[in-house]
């Protein structure tokens, strides 16, 4: 929305063009004849919805649009226009109550809203203005300003940096507000932009605002007196964004280039896309058939009204004239308002109020996930975060779990376990058990211990320290600035030649893991990594000498071509390309022979669940560099496609290298994540485990995690099973996907409704695993009959496993995945989870998306729905807090539609006895209290407190969950059950007491009972069995719901007995006066209602004793549950080898 | 420091944030439920049998008056055409009709519950309030203002339409018509009388009236209602209280007289009645019926079989699903026992 308002603002005329050029310090440039200064946004941020003048319009018209609301205010006009049996206030009290409340709660959010954005606007900044510094408000810098910011400060709009108080050129930020990622990035000065920025003279051409954190392209033209202008490529390090922080630097200056709702926060700052529940779905169903049901209640009234009406002397009888007004009424406008009017006197029948008891459990019940201390971290000294609230219930409808591996299911804390130089494994024990802690485990056969050549060795282990783009942590220096207090770290432990211990504890950032366990493996073996200083990287080598390598190029990494590499110059003067990557992407770029002495171990480290990397190098000669250099500047300069031509250029550098080791670092599991896995696939989820890594690694990881068992017998399709045949892949593919249908579904037993996976060995048990090629192969075949086709093939096969693993995935492809298994027939629950940035697509995609506040940055868990520290908490989540909510919402849905539906039921059928003339039963009070205060409470409270199963039971009995499963308490069969319920009270009610009334005088002392009386002993009755119904429901008995039940029927009583004892001044017609205490004085009128409220529950009761022998012993308290012997603890200590290897050979093909 | 994160962070361990509040979790057990089911049955049970032998010793004694068969007594008196008409309706009673004897008058097919009559109505004027009485509400239309625009009180249709038949009962004594004396006071509820419907305070309450008309239907002023007690007239007479009391539904009774007093303080002994009608109020038109209901009594109000079978229906039912509970529950071998 943001960003269509802001399109308007800014007129057609600068979108058509695609950079926008900007004046440095705007001083009119030479080249340029005419300076005309272009228009740009003020750099104010606007998050608020409101302004005080058009809060209350627009945010009627906001509520309004809701369909629930929207039907009242009809309902509540229809009444106030047209002659209706209730009064305008009966609906229009609640309405008003509802609207008041809400208007409060987001005009305090927008009150919040503002105030964020004037601290924002209003912050003072510094602006450089001809040379003067002058303090300005934030909202007033306009693109082109040179503002300068100092440490610690945000930056006020997005800035391209010019000037650095740091001598390398170089500053530190921290994007923690942006991405979440804490650790420190550099940015660097446009090089050769003067140190006076006043005399710069400069123009900047950029693209236009776009929302990628991450890239940017620009150019910057200097013009210097009597010169060429020179041209500088601008880049995202270049670039600084807005709401980072600066650190570790003084001050720098910059000039703006985007500016307020331009720049790439406010470009970011989207609300996400609402998610609905499945609840919500099947309310919106239920609605439907009520609104039915009052249509055709109406209908049916009218009708008769004008069939009786026809009878002689029914239509105006002598005692009830009518009035000239209704005499000159059209027929049929007449028969319209009849029936708007027995459309309000039953409207009641879908409740206002429902909404916001939904609404009200939802937002409350959230903050029991919040609260839960089983989901809190002592690590990371969080809990549990809950973004919406609107998908409780979601949790414990979930079939499909989509994971992420990385971070997910393993820890992604990564532990440098062992390496390969030349193919010699070489595994590290701790240290002095030989000379240096660095010995070869196991070599070539019949090599043994053996090592490779001392030269290969120190090449590999500085081929690791160099090639990465970890930053080396500055622990803050007491009264020193920052930046000399690392030098002096660093020299100090130069020279001094102390002892690594220290150094272990050096802190490393970097945004990957990996790198950060690749230097500090290298660290033990005697490379050490001191820092990257003005463009030099410098390492402490075994003999405790300085190494200064001057860092060329760094060609990023980035998974499409999953390596990266340095061009480093070494103080002799050699230039070295060294390059880290996927063994896939490292293979075919290095010499043949070389890898086939390395290829063993890294596929055997693969297996072993290990992560793999492999280090190649490669000497450039002068005239290559030369051609790199260039070719990169090039790149770096474009202003098109500038990813492609970079991802060129980096392609063609990274040819020709010399294979010198692999690396294996170990990510080890997440706590608890076997136990996790197994407990959701005994709650009838399948588990999808979706990750870019590799096949291998992969696949140990879903043997670790018991995803496959020993049993499984696993269906490959990956390029490897497509390339064995020998024939081309697209038959292969048709062929081996028609062998696996036949083998899982066609020839599998039919298998039965709620139980998808038997326990008993008769079933097979399947996995499938396919990998993102093939997968493209299935989605986008080239013949596009076939790919439909393919497309279900591999969906059936898919859901007849127990377990899928799909590997080598993009994050689009993740998310492609769920939305196929979302969009598949019965439209699955589906649940991503994931830590990464690349997760966030598919958290996204999928109903339910969960973040885990992992090591990757703070991304997922910005963009997901729920938020846990850990794997282990996902079990509660689902199986208890999931079951629960669902459970009460369920309940809580189906109750207020039973209880509405008994509420008006009689109301109608009062209509066949007093003419059809929408005589209300009930006074108005009754009507509008109804909803609002005799039954709210009680199953609010039940809603937010039952636990029909305790959870530790639900924890241990994970199977329970399915009972649950396809949205079981809200589909057709428990509606009709609760309408019928509905029905059958509402008859019972009305004619019990209509039998009564047959002989009115019901007091000892012979008075009769009225009209008011028939409907305060109807409501009486009502209120009671509907109350007593719920506490017939009710499990799990706390004080609070002791309190409400008891409470709201002794508010009945204080009510009607208030309401009735006191002549309201305000009121028309004292209805009520003395009713309900006449009422009580009759004994009769007691024994009815009695009668009735005991033979309303009978129902009810003889089903939950006559249920109860055949369910599941499921409310045994856990203590009785462990004495069935101590089940046998599948370790997860077990080493992760064994299993690896015996389950090997479960493989097909 | 760090040890205050960590308390700041943490969420609270109380029971009610980790939902472990103590909660009682009642279990509907064989052992609850079958001797529950037999208690409530027999309760019933016994309540049903005191209802329905309790509704059965009531006496009851209904005529109908409408006279549109031929050969009724009142016959003559139903055409609309007569004015001021009365019949007599006889009968005997062959033993003592228990006392205090209540004496009802029943209207069908009559609707008090229709919604626009039963708004016709100024409660405001009824509680006295003199303003009302120059401008009634404008629910009262059209019996709000007559056709001289002069302001009817009471207005509107329920107090316009008060039942207007008078009844006498005299006994037959040796061929001579004895009296019987009604009582009429204390047949509307108190809080009618003396709270809800007030007179203005303005003595004499004619003068209260003054500027307004009578309600066109009828024959004597508000303030005329009662001639023979004059704290009975007004909105405080008695009749005009019951009448504006609207049955709940279109065949409904309502009390007209008790009779408490003298030789009929024990009831109506054996005997001839004449019941002495002044015919006045229409329902032929709209198909209704009158009748007059002599009954008596008791803790339970006046005579209705109801409540007595339902009690006895539903108390039976309850011990006969305790047995097949018990039954299902042998079976079972009281897996909650164990």
């Amino acid at each position: 929305m943001l960003r269509r308002r802001l399109n308007r603002l800014l007129g057609g005329d600068e979108r058509r063009v695609d950079s926008r050029t900007i004046y440095v310090g705007h001083r009119p440039c030479p080249a340029t004849e005419a300076f005309i200064p272009p228009k740009f946004c003020d750099n104010r941020i606007v998050s608020s919805k409101y302004t005080v003048w058009n809060f209350l319009p627009k945010n009627l018209f906001e509520q309004f649009r809701r369909i629930a609301n929207f039907y009242f205010l009809i309902i509540f006009l229809v009444q106030v226009i047209v002659d209706t049996p209730t009064s305008p206030v009966t609906s229009g009290l609640p309405l008003f109550f509802v609207i008041t409340v809400t208007a409060i709660k987001q005009g305090y959010e927008d009150w919040l809203r503002h105030k964020a954005d004037n601290e924002v606007n209003k912050y003072l900044v510094t602006v450089l203005e001809n040379g003067q510094k002058i303090r300005t408000e934030s909202e007033k810098i306009k693109v082109g300003d040179v503002v300068e910011v100092k440490e610690d400060e945000t930056f006020p709009c997005d800035l391209i940096l010019l000037q650095s108080s740091r001598d390398d050129d170089t500053c530190f930020v921290t994007t923690a507000s942006l991405d979440g990622e804490s650790n420190h990035k550099t940015h660097y000065t446009v090089p050769d932009t003067e140190k006076d920025l006043e005399s710069l003279n400069a123009t900047i051409e950029c693209e236009q605002p776009q929302p990628d954190l991450y890239k940017f392209v620009g150019r910057m033209h200097i013009y210097k007196k009597d010169q060429e202008p020179a041209v500088r490529s601008l880049g995202p390090e270049n670039l600084l964004l807005k709401g980072a922080t600066l650190k570790n630097t003084q001050k720098i200056c910059g000039v703006a280039v985007y500016t307020g709702m331009e720049t790439k926060m406010a470009l970011n700052y989207q609300g996400k896309s609402q998610k609905r529940s499945a609840v919500e779905k099947s309310i919106n169903a239920f609605l439907l058939v009520y609104l039915c049901i009052l249509v055709s209640k109406a209908l049916v009234c009218t009708t008769l009204k004008y069939v009786w009406q026809s009878e002689p002397g029914q239509d105006e009888p002598w005692y009830n004239q009518k009035t000239q007004r209704e005499k000159d009424t059209n027929l049929y406008l007449k028969m319209f308002t009849d029936f708007l009017s027995f459309m309000v006197l039953f409207n009641f029948i879908i409740p206002v109020s429902m909404y916001v008891t939904v609404e009200m459990q939802k937002f409350l019940g959230s903050f029991f996930i919040t609260w839960d201390k089983d989901f809190f971290d002592p690590e990371i000294q969080e809990g549990a975060l809950v973004n919406t609230s609107d998908l409780n219930e979601e949790l414990g409808q979930v079939e499909y779990v989509f994971t992420d591996k990385t971070g997910t299911l393993t820890q992604n804390n990564m532990e440098f376990i062992e390496c390969c130089i030349d193919g010699f494994q070489y595994k590290y024990r701790d240290a002095g058990s030989e000379l240096d802690g660095f010995c070869v485990t196991d070599g070539p056969v019949s090599k043994l211990q053996q090592k490779a050549g001392r030269e290969k060795e120190e090449l590999f282990l500085r081929a690791l320290c160099l090639c990465h783009t970890v930053q080396v942590k500055e622990s803050p220096g007491p009264g020193q600035g920052q930046a000399d207090g690392l030098m002096d770290q660093v020299d100090g432990l130069g020279l001094g030649g102390e002892v690594l211990r220290p150094e272990e504890q050096r802190g490393f950032i970097a945004s990957s893991p990996d790198e950060v366990a690749l230097v500090k493996g290298a660290m033990r073996y005697g490379f050490t990594f001191l820092g990257l200083e003005s463009k030099n990287m410098k390492i402490l080598n075994r003999n405790n000498d300085v190494e200064m390598y001057e860092l060329l190029h760094v060609l990023n990494f980035d998974p499409v071509r999953r390596r990266m590499s340095v061009i480093v110059r070494s103080k002799s003067g050699d230039t070295l390309l060294f390059c880290k990557g996927a063994d896939s992407s490292i293979f075919p770029r290095v010499r043949p022979e070389e890898v086939d002495r390395i290829r063993m171990h890294v596929e055997r480290n693969a297996t072993e669940g290990y992560r793999t990397l492999c280090v190649a190098y490669k000497q450039l000669s002068a005239e290559e560099y030369a051609q790199a250099d260039a070719g990169l500047r090039e790149a770096r300069l474009a202003l098109q496609d500038r990813e492609e031509k970079l991802m060129a250029v980096y392609n063609q550098v990274e040819t020709g290298m010399s294979l010198i080791g692999a690396t294996a670092v170990e990510d080890r599991l997440q706590e608890e994540a076997a136990e996790t896995m197994e407990a959701l696939q005994g709650a009838g989820m399948k588990v999808w485990v979706l990750t870019g890594d590799k096949m291998e690694t992969a696949k140990s990881t879903c043997y670790a995690c018991r995803l496959f068992q020993r049993n499984t017998e696993l269906l490959e399709l990956t390029v490897r099973t497509l390339e064995d045949g020998g024939r081309k892949r697209e038959e292969r593919l048709h062929e081996l996907l028609l062998d696996y249908h036949k083998k899982a579904v066609q020839d599998a037993p039919p298998v039965k409704a709620g139980v998808t996976r038997s326990w008993s060995t008769a079933n097979q048990d399947y996995g499938f695993i396919i990998d993102g090629a093939t997968l493209s192969m299935v989605l986008n075949s080239s013949h596009d009959s076939n790919s439909s086709r393919y497309k279900s093939l591999f969906l059936q096969i898919c859901q007849n496993c127990t377990a899928v693993l799909c590997c080598r995935m993009a994050p689009l492809q993740k998310a492609q995945i769920v939305k196929m298994v979302k969009n598949s027939k019965g439209g699955p629950i589906t649940l991503s989870i994931g830590d990464g940035a690349n997760d966030v697509s598919m958290i996204l995609e999928a109903h339910v998306g969960i973040g885990i506040k992992g090591k990757e940055g703070r991304q997922a868990v910005r963009n997901s729905d729920y938020a846990i520290p850990k794997l282990k908490h996902l079990k509660k989540l689902l199986l208890a807090h999931g079951h629960l909510y669902y459970v009460r919402i369920a309940h809580l849905v189906q109750y207020f539609f039973y209880k509405n539906l008994c509420f008006i039921l009689p109301q109608f059928l009062y209509q066949f006895f007093c003419g059809y003339s929408q005589q209300p039963l009930y006074d108005a009070a009754y009507l509008t209290m109804y909803n609002i205060c005799f039954t709210s409470m009680p199953i609010l409270a039940y809603s937010l407190l039952e636990q029909h199963i305790c959870i530790e039971v639900l924890l241990d009995n994970a199977t329970l969950y399915r009972e649950i499963a396809k949205n079981a308490m809200l589909r057709w069969r428990p509606f009709f059950y609760w309408t019928v319920l509905g029905v059958f009270h509402g008859l019972l009610f009305f004619f019990g007491v209509r039998y009564l009334f047959s002989n009115p005088a019901l007091q000892d002392n012979g008075q009769v009972f009225g009209n008011w009386s028939y409907g305060t002993i109807v409501f009486t009755v009502l209120v009671f069995t509907v109350t007593l119904k719920l506490a017939l429901d009710t499990r799990h008995w706390t004080w609070i719901n002791h309190f409400v039940i008891w409470g709201s029927l002794a508010f009945y009583v204080f009510f009607s007995f208030f309401w009735g004892g006191i002549i309201w001044p305000f009121l028309r017609q004292q209805r009520l006066y003395f009713v309900f205490a006449n009422m009580l004085s009759s004994v009769s009128a007691w024994l009815v209602i009695i009668l009735l409220i005991l033979l309303s529950l009978l129902p009810d009761i003889l089903l939950v004793v006559f249920r109860k022998p055949r369910g599941p012993n499921a409310r045994q308290k856990p203590v009785e549950s462990s004495m069935g012997g101590p089940q046998s603890p599948r370790s997860s200590a077990r080493p992760l080898l064994m299993r690896t290897f015996s389950d090997e050979s479960n493989t097909v093909i | 420091m760090k040890e205050q994160q960590e308390t700041a962070n943490r969420p609270d361990n109380t029971a009610f944030t980790q939902q472990r509040l103590p909660a009682w979790q009642p279990m509907l057990s064989a052992g609850i439920v079958i001797p529950g089911f037999v208690i409530i049955g027999l309760a019933f049970i016994g309540i049903g049998i005191a209802l329905f032998v309790t509704s059965q010793n009531i006496q009851v004694l209904e005529r109908d008056y409408t006279g549109v068969e031929n050969n009724s007594p009142c016959f003559k008196c139903s055409d609309p055409s007569t004015k001021n008409c009365v019949c007599k309706l006889d009968f005997s009673l062959d033993k003592l009709f228990e006392g205090p004897v209540f004496f009802y008058y029943g209207l069908s097919n009559y609707f008090q519950n229709y919604r626009k009559y039963g708004v016709s109505r100024d409660d405001r004027q009824l509680s006295g309030r003199l303003d009302n009485f120059q401008s009634p509400d404008e629910g009262c239309v059209p019996y709000q203002y007559d056709a001289n625009n002069k302001p009817i009180v009471p207005c509107g249709s329920v107090a316009n339409s008060l039942f207007n038949d008078t009844f006498k009962l005299y006994q037959i004594v040796n061929g001579a018509r004895k009296l019987v004396p009604f009582d009429g006071k204390g047949i509307a509820w108190w809080t009618d009388h003396n709270v809800k419907y007030r007179n203005p305070s303005i003595t004499p309450l004619k003068n209260a009236f003054n500027g307004t008309v009578k309600p066109t239907f009828w024959s004597k002023p508000a303030y005329e209602l009662d001639p023979s007690d004059p704290a009975n007239n007004g909105f405080v007479n008695q009749d005009f209280l019951v009448w504006m009391r609207r049955a709940a539904l279109p065949d409904f009774r309502k009390l007209y007289r008790r009779i408490t007093e003298g030789d009929y303080k024990n009831g109506l002994p054996a005997g001839n009645y004449s019941l002495e009608i002044a015919y006045n109020y229409p329902v032929l038109d709209f198909d209704g019926r009158k009748k007059v209901v002599f009954s008596n009594v008791s803790w339970m109000g006046g005579k209705n079989q109801f409540l007595g079978i339902a009690y006895l229906v539903i108390g039976s039912l309850c011990v006969v699903m305790s047995i097949v509970m018990l039954i299902v529950y042998a079976k079972f071998k009281f897996p909650d026992e164990e």
